[in-house]
């Protein structure tokens, strides 16, 4: 009969004895237990910003840039060519199946004015097939139309940022704004979106139909010039096939022959972003396994000082057995106590660990995320280890002769 | 049937090429309710021969035979479990647990035999009003004489109703008044419980309180002779 209770008492007695020992023995699993917890929030956190940048980003999402110029042999960067119209854009909604939409892009800085208050920001014109690809929605007001993008109207959707600088309190809606001294009627405002992959406030937008910056705002080098497009596809398998329509259509719109260069790109956001994740993933899983080996070394801490304890409480055994302890109740007693040095670092490290997420949180600035599942990890593993590296110990006691052991000194 | 049997057991040691015999085929029988002193010069093979009566070690050779169970055929946790219920130890260090109240000291047999905590207590504090120990239960070893000491080392020796006390030269670390004491103490035992005591000594006047002597000498039984207490 074994009598865990007891055990349990005679266990944790044993380890308030020596509390320094006991201390610097769980210091080692507090350690590992605490850089699990935080390796991973650390972790969990950027993949979960990376997620939001996808789902703010828009899914399935493909992006068409013009190709390099070639100026006197120099060949300049992606973009610098302006090839794309706003018929191309048309076209590739029109005529390739696997698109589901398609957001042309006219980009401008411009500065703003509304009453007194002025502000500089990103303008982009472009059409309500926009707001479907990014799959963005208004937080008040409506979208311009079609016929808006036809007839080139000054109308203008205000991202959260603008209009905090422009308005504050007041509501947009309706209000004209003036961009590059254009008046425009402020048709609605986008919800919220937060930062974008590279850094970006997303927030700190307008949106105006493509013609009316074509015409009204930036200008064109020739009529129709977009600076770029990014297109929606029907699902996640019809990525591939979306990114071969749109070549093959752009090349034949472009007159481009069989061996000539493209000059345009087509580029798989989506893709980009899922391999970042992964990326992210397996850098969650290196920085936790580095963290586990502090915790490995933590549990033969424990046996270390598990197997001096043996040996020191050799008499203690030899009574015990004496006076009838068995095989198991010497084993249970030494891995009782060794699990209970491990739960009890376990949980200190768990403290320190989420604190230490949150102040990492605060001073670098990174995103972190503690999820119950690392915790309840970290802390079953370390129970893990107190019972591996206790038995050993708890093995070797429970083999002492008990003549030899209580003759000890 | 006798309480103690011992047929022709033998011990040897071997150290490195060299076999030790500490016990040479002694027989000899130990009844119920007898009070037994072993004396003999060191090494002559006495304390070979308590830890085997006491399920401490297996004779090499030979029959131990403990209220008709044959020990020699019992494994590891079996003799613990006899040892629990059958033998109560008195050692002449005392063996108490330090840091260990001498309550938690007397309950300690029964934490091994599965004994509810509540009944634990009730037993240890009885066992050790009957060593003369009320109301030091509390104590710990160290805030305890030496007298005081062993007498919860025999409190915790009766606590399980062992009918057989053994006990190592349990004076030797002790005055002669509180020797004194102690041997009264195994006396009243012997008369009043009935209990079994076989002890080791040196001194003639603790054998003296004895009513039989059995001496070793060179792992043999030398003399077996009944003492002046018959």
């Amino acid at each position: 009969m074994i009598n865990i209770p007891s055990t349990i008492k005679i266990s944790l007695r044993a380890l308030r004895v020596n509390k320094m020992r006991s201390a610097l023995t769980m210091l080692g699993i507090i350690i590992g237990v605490s850089a699990v917890i935080a390796m991973l929030a650390v972790g969990t956190g950027a993949s979960r910003q990376i997620e939001e940048q996808m789902s703010s980003m828009g899914s399935n999402l493909l992006i068409v840039v013009p190709g390099a110029t070639t100026s006197g042999g120099v060949r300049m960067g992606a973009g610098t060519q302006s090839t794309l119209t706003l018929a191309d854009a048309e076209a590739i909604k029109r005529e390739c199946p696997a698109v589901e939409e398609v957001g042309p892009n006219l980009t401008g800085v411009a500065q703003v004015v509304y009453s007194h208050q002025n502000w500089s920001t990103g303008v982009v014109g472009t059409t309500p097939g926009m707001l479907i690809v990014r799959d963005w929605t208004l937080s008040s007001g409506k979208p311009f139309t079609e016929q808006d993008v036809k007839s080139a109207t000054k109308v203008c959707l205000l991202g959260q940022v603008v209009v905090d600088n422009l308005f504050g309190d007041t509501d947009p809606v309706g209000k004209i704004i003036r961009i590059k001294n254009v008046p425009f009627t402020v048709f609605g405002v986008l919800g919220k979106k937060g930062q974008s992959a590279t850094g970006q406030d997303q927030d700190d937008t307008i949106y105006i139909p493509v013609t009316t910056a074509q015409k009204k705002v930036f200008g064109t080098a020739f009529p129709g010039m977009i600076r770029s497009m990014m297109v929606k596809a029907k699902g996640a398998e019809y990525l591939a096939p979306a990114e071969k329509q749109i070549n093959e259509l752009l090349r034949q719109r472009h007159r481009i022959g069989p061996k000539q260069e493209s000059d345009f790109t087509v580029r798989n956001l989506t893709q980009m972003m899922q391999a970042r994740e992964e990326s992210t993933k397996v850098m969650t899983l290196l920085l936790g396994a580095i963290a586990s080996v502090s915790l490995l070394v933590g549990g033969i801490g424990i046996m270390n000082i598990m197997l001096v304890s043996v040996t020191e409480r050799t008499r203690e055994i030899g009574i015990r057995m004496a006076i009838g302890a068995k095989t198991w109740d010497i084993r249970l007693q030494f891995i009782i106590e060794a699990l209970t040095l491990s739960l009890i670092g376990g949980l200190a490290g768990i403290i320190i660990g989420v604190t230490g997420s949150e102040i990492l949180s605060m001073l670098a600035g990174w995103p972190t995320i503690v999820s119950p599942l690392s915790i309840l990890m970290s802390f079953s593993f370390s129970g893990l280890v107190g019972i591996f590296f206790g038995f050993y110990p708890a093995y070797k006691a429970s083999l002492l002769n008990p003549i030899d052991a209580l003759r000890y000194e | 049937m006798s309480l103690i049997e011992v047929n022709g057991i033998s011990k040897v040691y071997r150290l490195g090429d060299i076999d030790l015999k500490a016990l040479c085929t002694v027989s000899t029988k130990i009844e119920s309710g007898e009070f037994v002193a072993i004396m003999g010069p060191s090494g002559s093979g006495k304390s070979t021969f308590m830890n085997i009566l006491g399920c401490l070690d297996k004779p090499t050779t030979g029959q131990y035979m403990l209220e008709g169970i044959d020990i020699g055929k019992l494994d590891r946790d079996e003799l613990a479990g006899i040892r629990n219920k059958k033998i109560g130890f008195v050692f002449q260090g005392f063996n108490l647990l330090s840091r260990t109240s001498a309550l938690e000291n007397v309950e300690l047999p029964m934490l091994y035999d599965g004994i509810p905590a509540k009944e634990r207590s009730e037993k240890a504090a009885g066992a050790l009003k009957n060593v003369g120990l009320e109301g030091r239960g509390g104590h710990h070893p160290n805030q305890l004489s030496g007298g005081q000491q062993q007498r919860v080392a025999i409190a915790r020796a009766l606590v399980n109703n062992a009918p057989i006390i053994l006990a190592d030269e349990p004076t030797g670390n002790l005055d002669t008044k509180t020797s004194a004491e102690i041997m009264e103490l195994f006396v009243k035992l012997n008369t009043e419980a009935n209990i079994t005591i076989i002890l080791v000594t040196h001194e003639h006047d603790i054998a003296a309180y004895s009513k039989r002597i059995i001496r070793f000498l060179d792992g043999c039984i030398t003399s077996d002779e009944m003492g002046k207490n018959v």
